[in-house]
């Protein structure tokens, strides 16, 4: 999956019971994205000993609900609005 | 939907944040590096020592300070990986 710089994205409301990155008040929630940093390992299979690969792709999307927010979302936890 | 003991941004709140500096003891600082060190080592990433913080049990989580958290998940990493033996710290303390 690639999603393009201003492309509006949801961030997945789905639970997840392991180690993630993923912020709890930001799940459901619709935001811009503003950039990509780039393809990294993934911290949730990390977390148990594994490699992290393959990378993901993680991007930083601004969410605003009258005051700013951003944050870094990895690409499995965003679907295209 | 259920949040992991220390997912907690936007909860609602009455209790000021807590912003005095201070400075770091002995203890703290050896923490630091001992973490550092195990990286080094290969014998504990980042994200297994925040996976080990996350297992903490809430009101343990809720009482302990910054470090004292990152000495929790130390020891439960490599008591899990089997780097430190069972009982092996408490028979040195």
């Amino acid at each position: 999956m690639s999603l393009e710089v201003g492309q509006r994205v949801r961030v997945a409301a789905r639970e997840h019971p392991g180690h993630h990155r993923t912020p709890g008040y930001l799940k459901g929630r619709v935001g811009t994205v503003e950039r990509c940093h780039g393809s990294f390992t993934n911290p949730e299979t990390r977390a148990y000993g594994d490699s992290g690969l393959p990378e993901k792709a993680l991007y930083l999307v601004r969410f605003d609900n009258g005051v700013p927010v951003y944050a870094d979302i990895f690409e499995h936890w965003l679907e295209a609005e | 939907m259920d949040r992991a003991v220390h997912d907690t941004g936007g909860r609602p709140t009455t209790e000021p944040i807590d912003r005095t500096e201070h400075e770091l003891e002995d203890w703290e600082v050896l923490t630091d590096a001992l973490a550092a060190a195990l990286a080094s080592a290969g014998l504990m990433n980042v994200d297994e020592m925040r996976r080990g913080i996350e297992s903490m049990p809430r009101a343990e989580y809720e009482r302990a300070s910054y470090y004292e958290r990152w000495l929790f998940s130390i020891e439960t990493i490599l008591a899990e990986k089997g780097v430190l033996a069972p009982g092996e710290l408490e028979a040195r303390l």
